[in-house]
């Protein structure tokens, strides 16, 4: 069985930029809906490209803001300036 | 010229890592001496990695705007009196349920990251606990706020704090902790940060609090999904520790996979009253406990095993009995409740035909087989005014105090007996989980403090169900009983009425 | 058409909590602080001695001498809860931000003189670990003391320790072009540096205090009011001319410290005055930290201002501010 990479996100405003990016950078990326917030589901890895959410968002923005809209999340978490990236690659 | 910027990690690295100093006045033994006796063997701290590198300014800031966010819902909820918008008042008894047998765990959780935040022999996972420390007291402190407002208008919350030290089955839960807290700084961490953060606080803040929106409480999904995400934080804390643990040293992993054993069958036991708030507390049902099961554990715990299973860490043991738990647990735990309503503080009731055929399509194995046939005798005894009340004290199991009510796995129909002898004394276990904890530490689990024996010994206000209840502060036909017929039933229906009285 | 009259009837049943009730003697409205504050800490019925520590429940009064009728007594005269508190620091931090941003874009510590650098990498960077031992301490407190009225604001005042050795070290990455080589000279200073050895020496033996109400005041009338003092207060002349920006980068401290002060003389002078015997035991301790914070702060003022003027300053205000509290020192 596949590893799955996941992030869930409150399904608001400030978090649609971020779960566009997703869709746009992850091919594959699988998206369960629920009241008040959004899954989003992908084989072994998933990577929210600050570059990406920028684009969409029209400001400067850092991987850390994402804790405002975040609610969970699976796989080892590798952060930094310009990424988020949960994976189970090694 | 302005100085060049610095990444996140080394910036991170230069603000924290340095601070902790080999101490020379004191022995370090002297200065940490609670991190050795469990046999954890750490040759090299330093070799932490942090996954989320928060400084306290980031921190400030961050957990600064949630709160603004979250304090401007709960008054403009207060403001609009959106108790009155929620799905049905049965809702409310979830909020009683949490308030009374989760919050007070959120706030043991903020002294227990206190003491691994001050115990733990590394700079880095002591940043991390103490951050999880303040988040924890966040938690309970905003859930407090939150059910507040409900608080005014519903009963069974007033003596939250009260009764969470007393009722017989708030000691499930807070046994639960008070064995985490009682435990040594890494088997904490293992049972809280990991067992319970990563494996286990899905299943009850992503589900059940999309169920709170679902069901009209803005607050509380509010809350929910904004404590949810300092558990995100949390729950890379817990998968941090144990990864950290198995790399430090062989001799750590049966250490390990006897605390992932116990603190897995532990949470397990402790989450079927959140089975129960979401399959049957639910006006308006939004995900059965077995689609969360499948998702929270089967899947994500799944992907999370396999990547532990380089360094030897097996599933936990019981899994599978666990999860054929799921098409049970929720059920059962109802009945409990059902028949125990007259102790209980909060209200039961009979699901009506629409939630019953919702639950016979979630449990197409069990409901209709097992269960439903109960449930419409209930139904019928409750009509012909012959509700059924269980008026024996039950037998509590020694490890998790839930009544012995669970089955034989592979038999519904079988109540599963386990027992231990130890001592002269014999000790009574819901499952084989339940044993091989006891059977582990029976020093400790023979201390249990066990409502019924509690009872029995006179220790909790006397020897009759009032007094009982009394001594629980139950205010009794308001608190307890059936939803139908409660003050809270009358209220609800004052309020319904009135609005359609407006809308006419 | 006619008017709707408004007939849901939404009087509340009750107004707080059965617990706060008690304490505010009937049914009232209630603060937030309150809420979240009073009664919060489980009491009664544990279920099992901790495994690191069996002659103690993990709650229990018996964590220290002294003795309290109610540890609800000792309230927190700023009446945080986490929201207020955060919110409170996320404020003060936008101050920071402004103050780094002015210093930065000025080039104002860069442009010192190398010596003054070395005064300021060995004189002012090494209070980061001081802010870490503190930090551990009040951990502690709040791990092992008792009632939330007194151990939740421990946990803020741990993070506020944890901020500031973090905004040193700022400074510290302002001194050293962001290499972080003045933050490794500055932990040779504290490590091994005569003048901080005193400093080093008083907190290392704080930490092997298991009473948690003893630490508690080492913490805040020995390291807060003397040692923290000393540094941020009576030091001013030490930095010439970088006294300014120094000023401007340590206001978080310089405020935190009014702040926090009001807080824990609150919390001493009401545990000290609930008996005799209470009040023994703290002036004991307070008079012994004081003093020895006092012999630990001669070498290190000598060091920054050429003689231990000011380590007497700060130990006598910090004998004034004992004395006001209720203490007999
Ligand atoms: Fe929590
Ligand atoms: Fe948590
Ligand atoms: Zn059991």
């Amino acid at each position: 069985m596949a590893q799955i990479a996941s992030i869930t996100l409150l399904h608001n405003d400030d978090a649609r930029p971020i779960i566009e990016a997703i869709l746009a950078d992850n091919p594959g990326v699988r998206v369960l809906n629920m009241p008040g917030a959004v899954k989003l589901d992908r084989d072994d890895e998933l990577v929210i490209n600050r570059a990406s959410v920028e684009e969409r968002l029209g400001r400067s923005w850092e991987p850390q803001e994402i804790q405002l809209v975040l609610i969970s999340m699976a796989g080892n978490l590798d952060e930094d300036d310009d990424h988020f990236t949960l994976s189970w690659k090694h | 010229m302005a100085p060049k910027k610095l990444g996140l990690k080394q910036r991170y690295a230069h603000m924290t890592r340095g601070l902790d100093w080999e101490t020379s006045y004191q022995p370090m033994d002297a200065v940490y001496p609670f991190d050795s006796f469990e046999g954890i063997k750490i040759k090299d701290w330093s070799a932490w990695e942090d996954p989320f590198r928060l400084t306290m300014d980031a921190y400030w800031k961050f957990q600064g705007e949630k709160e603004r966010k979250l304090y401007a819902v709960l008054d403009a909820f207060a403001q609009n009196n959106g108790q009155t918008g929620i799905s049905d008042a049965r809702y409310a008894n979830v909020l009683k349920l949490f308030l009374t047998g989760v919050s007070p765990l959120e706030y043991q959780a903020h002294r227990g990251f206190a003491f691994a935040g001050r115990h733990l022999r590394g700079v880095g996972p002591r940043v991390a606990c103490q951050m999880q420390s303040l988040d924890e007291l966040r938690h309970v402190q905003t859930q407090i706020h939150t059910i507040s407002h409900y608080n005014k208008y519903f009963d069974g919350i007033s003596e939250f704090r009260h009764m969470h030290d007393r009722v017989w089955y708030l000691s499930v839960p807070k046994s639960f902790f008070d064995d985490a807290r009682s435990a040594g700084p890494f088997e904490y961490m293992i049972a809280i940060g990991f067992a319970f953060e990563y494996v286990l606080t899905n299943l009850l803040f992503v589900p059940f609090m999309s169920g709170a929106a679902y069901n009209g409480d803005m607050s509380t999904v509010t809350f929910g999904f904004s404590a949810q995400s300092d558990e995100s934080r949390h729950m890379t804390l817990g998968i941090e520790v144990i990864k950290f643990l198995l790399e430090q040293h062989p001799d750590n992993l049966p250490i390990v996979q006897k605390w992932v054993d116990k603190w897995f069958w532990r949470g397990h036991r402790v989450l079927g009253l959140v089975a129960m708030m979401m399959d049957y507390m639910l006006p308006k049902p939004v995900m059965s406990w077995k689609e969360a099961w499948e998702i929270y554990f089967t899947e994500a715990g799944g992907s999370l095993f396999t990547d532990l299973a380089r360094y030897g860490l097996k599933v936990p043991k019981y899994a599978d009995v666990a999860t054929a738990e799921a098409e049970h647990i929720s059920h059962q735990n109802w009945a409990i409740f059902y028949q125990y309503t007259h102790a209980a503080g909060f209200h039961t009731w009979m699901p009506d035909k629409a939630h019953l055929d919702w639950l016979s399509e979630k449990y197409p194995n069990t409901f209709d087989k097992y269960y439903r046939p109960r449930w419409e005798m209930w139904a019928e005894m409750e009509k012909q005014g012959k509700r059924f009340y269980n008026n024996a004290l039950p037998q509590l199991c020694q490890t998790c105090q839930i009544p012995m009510g669970y089955t034989e796995p592979g038999d519904p129909t079988t109540i599963a007996f386990r027992c231990s002898e130890v001592d002269g004394e014999t000790y009574h276990f819901c499952s084989d989980g339940c044993k091989d904890i006891f059977d582990g530490e029976p020093e400790k689990y023979a201390q249990s403090w066990l409502p019924v024996h509690q009872i029995f010994q006179g220790n909790c206000g006397g020897a009759t169900v009032p007094d009982v209840l009394n001594w629980y502060r139950m205010n009794v036909g308001a608190d307890n009983m059936d939803y139908v017929g409660s003050p809270d039933e009358k209220l609800w229906n004052e309020w319904h009425a009135g609005k359609v009285r407006d809308a006419v | 058409m006619t008017v709707q009259i408004k007939t849901i009837d939404l009087e509340p049943k009750r107004h707080t909590f059965g617990h706060i009730a008690r304490r505010l003697g009937g049914d009232k409205p209630a603060t937030r602080y309150q809420e979240a504050t009073l009664d919060l800490q489980a009491t009664d019925n544990f279920h099992y001695k901790p495994l690191w520590e069996p002659e103690y429940w993990h709650y229990d009064t018996r964590k220290t001498a002294v003795v309290m009728e109610d540890w609800y007594k000792p309230l927190d005269p700023r009446q945080f809860y986490y929201a207020t508190y955060n919110i409170s620091r996320a404020n003060a931090n936008q101050a920071v931000e402004r103050n780094f941003t002015f210093v930065e874009e000025r080039d104002l510590l860069g442009k010192l003189d190398a010596a003054l650098k070395a005064k300021l990498i060995s004189g002012l960077l090494p209070i980061r670990h001081l802010h870490w031992g503190s930090n551990m301490n009040m951990a502690e407190a709040c791990q092992r003391g008792y009632g939330t009225a007194v151990t939740a604001p421990c946990i803020f005042s741990a993070g506020d320790h944890l901020g500031m050795a973090q905004i040193v070290s700022r400074i510290g990455l302002l001194l050293d072009e962001q290499t972080g080589a003045a933050l490794d000279t500055a932990k040779d200073a504290w490590m091994n540096d005569p003048a901080w050895q005193g400093v080093r020496r008083l907190i290392e033996d704080t930490f092997v205090e298991r009473d948690w109400f003893h630490l508690y005041v080492a913490q805040t009338l020995g390291v807060n009011a003397v040692l923290l003092d000393l540094v941020y207060k009576h030091a001013d002349a030490a930095w010439g001319p970088a006294a300014v920006p120094v000023a401007m980068l340590t206001e978080f401290m310089a405020d935190w410290r009014a702040e926090e002060g009001k807080w824990s003389d609150a919390v001493v002078k009401t545990v000290a005055a609930e008996s005799e015997a209470n009040k023994a035991l703290i002036s004991g301790w307070a008079k012994t930290w004081i003093d020895r914070a006092e012999a630990a702060a001669r070498p290190l003022a000598t060091a920054l201002l050429g003689d231990a003027a000011a380590a007497t300053a700060a130990a006598d205000a910090a004998r004034t501010r004992a004395r006001s509290l209720g203490l007999s020192l």
